[in-house]
């Protein structure tokens, strides 16, 4: 019973990320219909950015976790520069340019922190100094209870804007239709590069999620951790914000559970069989709805 | 005009719905040998949606459909073509990154007989098969005047031959009954009675019955036998040409879309 | 087969002899010296990116979906073969060219009947939702290679997470005839009925289906000959490398061949084989003289990529064909004509 509890927390944890990663698909994926392959690469990006503005924080006699500010800068600004850059050019030029485009973007930045970087992977230093604990035999790492409340706090927040400000009614509507958005004095270009932002502030905030956790980071983070939330949006169906926090705590569940109690080697090969079931049985994921094609 | 003989297409009692909408609904018509049956009504009383289920692209949810006398329901679209239907698109639908005759020779696929094998080892019967579907393609460009663009994409086409070229792409596939779709959206007058002639050539030349959902009522009025008029995904009244445009429900189907807000009015 | 035809089919079987005989010429003579058995790899090398970039073209650029697991059907070619030839080659004595030619037919009927799995309900789906399928399968496939390695069932080969002491049959000669025969194979599919239809269903797959063109079976059965010719390449690849280790097949593999199709042109074949062997043989040319390169190898093909696709997305051939008995007709144009 107490592995198990562990083995949940820890699939909290896992999912959290999945989960904060995932809204950044989704956001950009409900907005311009793309999938946004360097999303995941945001992520490394910020965990470069964590690796060396933490010590710089120390440093200047700042809390370590001020670095995380340092990271949504940089996010942020990585995110608009690719949007702005890369995809801009190509909107409207068809799925499948926008679909290389994007995997063109993830492999440069993959590619470019290699150049950077190195392909060693490195440990970001703790940005939080908290007490385990304690509950009899079972031991929670404080920064999965940490994990776990900052996800939570950004999903509501993001739930909450996209409802109820005006910003965040503008981005439901644009995906609705872009001729009547622009017609009803909607900046659609503007929503897409705020779009891009808000995704690339939460990678940012994933990044540090995932450092306080999982600690080693490399240049090929993105690519694992990006397709992981990307099955994660799916499984909660593409374009949904609910959908992709329960598919990415679920899907961190189920991997922290087979790597536990089955074989552990074949957890990433369970996640992408769950995909295809998903894919196979109900595209539309679990909250998505179905769209058909107009003859 | 034909009491005893078995209708080319019939359909009985056949409707489908979306969610809660019944978007057609209890449609009976028939269609007989040799016959132009005209499909008018205004915007959104479901013809496309009739064509669509005609085709095998919608799975009706009531009622069901026969050529010449079999039952077709749940056939997939190339199964449908394959027994004998072809149809032409309201939205042009043509490969447009094709040429011309290619457009035409992909509806010859099907009847073609050389297989993978033959097709890949480059055998003398796959050269005389190529050799003859080229033929039969041309000749049916011909036909339309279309014969000069052979080699052309068919995005290049002009809006008027994209539509015959689309026909003549049906008509490749040896179909038993053609279904078109609003065949004359779009075009200029000129294109219009260049349309209409190639409609009458080939009712001439090939004697097979014709499905025709149209707005142009002049064309409908002068070149259609039976009309079936739909509002609301049911029969409103069917009849000669004559009989439907006297048909008072019908008169107050059309007159009465002002205060439906449905756009359409003008053409009828 | 009409008399132009004929010209033509000659004039490509004369350029294809005469390849030949250029790359005996250099490598079978002392011409290179030393550097041979080093170009003669990169040559391989060349040939089978060759191989599985145009098996992978004929999705894209003509199916209109797009792969991002080749690397997985080539990574089932490759073990699948290799298993077979280390069970034969201990039992039994073969001529390379016996053993070159069954590796190659088993790497390619096992990726092929993979393929025939994964895509009859795959294809169901398309676009970005198909080309994450195929991102999910080839993850499988590697997760599965590099946890149940299958434990020494034969006695030279060591299996598991790396598998050594595959024979070395991947003679060039051998694999030049491969390619060449691979790449007609593909040619005459896409010029024929069949190709036709595929290409209607990238244009507008309810207008093809409208044409009596049976969109999932084509679909099928074009997913299974590019799985099919890119475990030819994997067995290839297996037989020229002789150690398997999984992670050579993963995720960027996929990524860097999806790279030289769109660099080549989608849909352009002759793109495909020009640019297939540039990109894989240079880079390691490059590093040969520039050790460092070999890591800014992906990014520069990245940035060329992205480049590609926001000034020129058909590629360099732009889906256009380059045909070399038209291009020989241009060139001598002037007397042909004349001649009439």
């Amino acid at each position: 019973m107490a592995k198990f509890i562990q083995s949940l927390a820890n699939g909290l944890n896992l999912g959290s990320i999945y989960a904060l990663t995932a809204l950044g698909y989704t956001m950009v994926y409900g907005i311009i219909r793309m999938i946004n392959f360097a999303h995941g690469d945001f992520i490394m990006v910020g965990g470069f950015t964590l690796f060396y503005m933490i010590p710089v924080m120390t440093k200047i006699g700042l809390p370590a976790w001020f670095s995380v500010f340092a990271a949504i800068i940089v996010c942020v600004f990585v995110g608009v520069a690719t949007e702005q850059i890369a995809y801009k050019p190509v909107r409207g030029q068809g799925s499948t340019t926008a679909l290389i485009t994007a995997l063109g973007m993830s492999l440069v930045l993959e590619n470019g922190a290699l150049v950077l970087f190195g392909s060693a992977p490195r440990n970001v230093p703790p940005m939080f100094d908290l007490p385990l604990l304690k509950f009899g035999e079972i031991t929670i790492p404080p920064q999965t209870v940490l994990t776990l409340a900052i996800g939570i706090v950004a999903m509501i927040l993001l739930t909450l804007f996209v409802r109820y400000t005006k910003l965040g009614k503008a981005m439901r509507a644009v995906p609705e239709d872009k001729i009547a958005s622009t017609l009803v004095g909607i900046n659609v270009n503007r929503i897409i590069t705020i779009t891009f932002a808000i995704g690339s502030g939460l990678a940012a905030v994933a990044s540090m999620m995932y450092t306080t956790s999982y600690v080693s980071i490399k240049n090929e983070l993105g690519i694992t951790l990006g397709l992981k939330a990307f099955v994660a949006a799916v499984l909660g169906g593409i374009g949904s914000v609910p959908g992709a926090m329960a598919g990415g705590l679920l899907l961190g569940i189920i991997e922290i559970m087979v790597k536990v109690y089955m074989l552990p080697g074949t957890y990433e090969a369970v996640t992408y069989l769950i995909l295809i079931l998903v894919l196979l049985i109900r595209p539309s994921g679990l909250m998505g709805k179905a769209v058909s094609e107009k003859v | 005009m034909a009491e005893e003989r078995v209708p080319v297409l019939e359909s009985k009692s056949l409707g489908i719905q979306f969610g809660g909408l019944k978007a057609v609904n209890d449609v009976n018509l028939q269609v007989y040998k040799g016959e132009l049956v005209g499909l008018i009504g205004p915007n959104g009383a479901g013809k496309t949606t009739i064509f669509n289920l005609i085709t095998g692209i919608y799975k009706p949810t009531s009622g069901s459909y026969f050529l010449n006398g079999k039952r077709m329901n749940g056939l997939k679209t190339h199964q449908v073509v394959a027994e004998g239907i072809a149809r032409t698109f309201q939205n042009i639908r043509l490969f447009q990154k094709m040429t011309v005759l290619d457009n035409v020779r992909v509806a010859f696929h099907k009847n073609m007989k050389a297989n993978l094998l033959q097709s890949i080892c480059r055998t003398k019967a796959f050269w005389k098969e190529e050799q003859e579907t080229t033929g039969k393609a041309m000749e049916l460009l011909k036909l339309f005047g279309l014969d000069e663009f052979a080699d052309q994409y068919a995005q290049n086409l002009p809006y008027g031959k994209q539509r015959l070229l689309e026909i003549a792409r049906a008509l490749a596939t040896d179909m038993k009954l053609l279904l078109l779709d609003e065949p004359a959206a779009g075009m200029n007058p000129v294109e219009t009675a260049e349309l209409k002639e190639s409609i009458k050539m080939l009712r001439e030349k090939f004697q097979i019955p014709i499905l025709l959902i149209e707005h142009d009522m002049s064309l409908v009025m002068s070149i259609c036998e039976r009309v079936y008029v739909l509002n609301f995904g049911e029969v409103l009244a069917s009849g000669t040409p004559e009989e439907v445009a006297s048909n008072k429900e019908v008169i107050e189907a059309y007159l009465g879309m002002e205060e439906d807000d449905e756009g359409g009015a003008a053409d009828a | 087969m009409p008399g132009k035809m004929k010209r033509n089919y000659g004039i490509c079987f004369a350029a294809v002899i005469l390849g030949f005989l250029l790359l005996c010429l250099l490598f079978d003579t002392s011409l290179l010296g030393k550097k041979a058995v080093y170009f003669n790899g990169l040559i391989v090398i060349g040939m089978f990116y060759t191989i599985i970039v145009c098996s992978l073209n004929l999705l894209t650029g003509y199916m209109g979906e797009f792969s991002l697991g080749h690397a997985g059907f080539m990574s089932i070619g490759a073990y699948l073969s290799a298993i077979v030839t280390t069970l034969i080659k201990d039992n039994m004595e073969l001529p390379s060219l016996v053993l070159f030619l069954i590796a190659i037919l088993v790497g390619g009927i096992a990726a092929g009947i993979v393929g025939i799995l994964v895509g009859i309900p795959a294809l169901r789906l398309s676009g970005d939702y198909l080309c994450i399928v195929t991102v999910a399968v080839a993850e499988i496939v590697r997760v599965v290679l590099s946890n149940f390695g299958i434990p020494a069932i034969t006695g030279s080969a060591t299996f598991g997470k790396s598998f050594a002491g595959i024979a070395k049959v991947s003679d060039f000669h051998y694999v030049y005839f491969t390619m060449v025969i691979c790449i007609f194979i593909m040619y005459c599919y896409i010029r024929s009925g069949y190709g036709r239809a595929l290409i209607s269903i990238r244009e507008d797959r309810i207008a093809a289906a409208a044409s009596g063109i049976n969109v999932t079976k084509t679909k099928v059965l074009t997913f299974t000959i590019s799985a099919f010719f890119a475990g030819v390449a994997g067995a290839i690849y297996a037989h020229y490398i002789t150690t398997l280790v999984p992670t050579y097949f993963n995720f960027s593999k996929s990524a860097e061949f999806l790279a030289i199709v769109i660099l080549g042109g989608s849909g352009s074949m002759m793109g495909s084989i020009v640019v297939a062997p540039i990109l894989s043989a240079l880079p390691q040319l490059i590093s040969y003289v520039v050790p460092a390169f070999a890591s800014y190898r992906m990014l520069i093909y990245a940035v060329i990529l992205v480049a590609v696709m926001i000034f020129k997305p058909t590629g360099l051939f732009g889906g256009r064909e380059f045909s070399l008995p038209n291009f020989l007709d241009r060139m001598l144009g002037k007397n042909k004509k004349e001649k009439g």
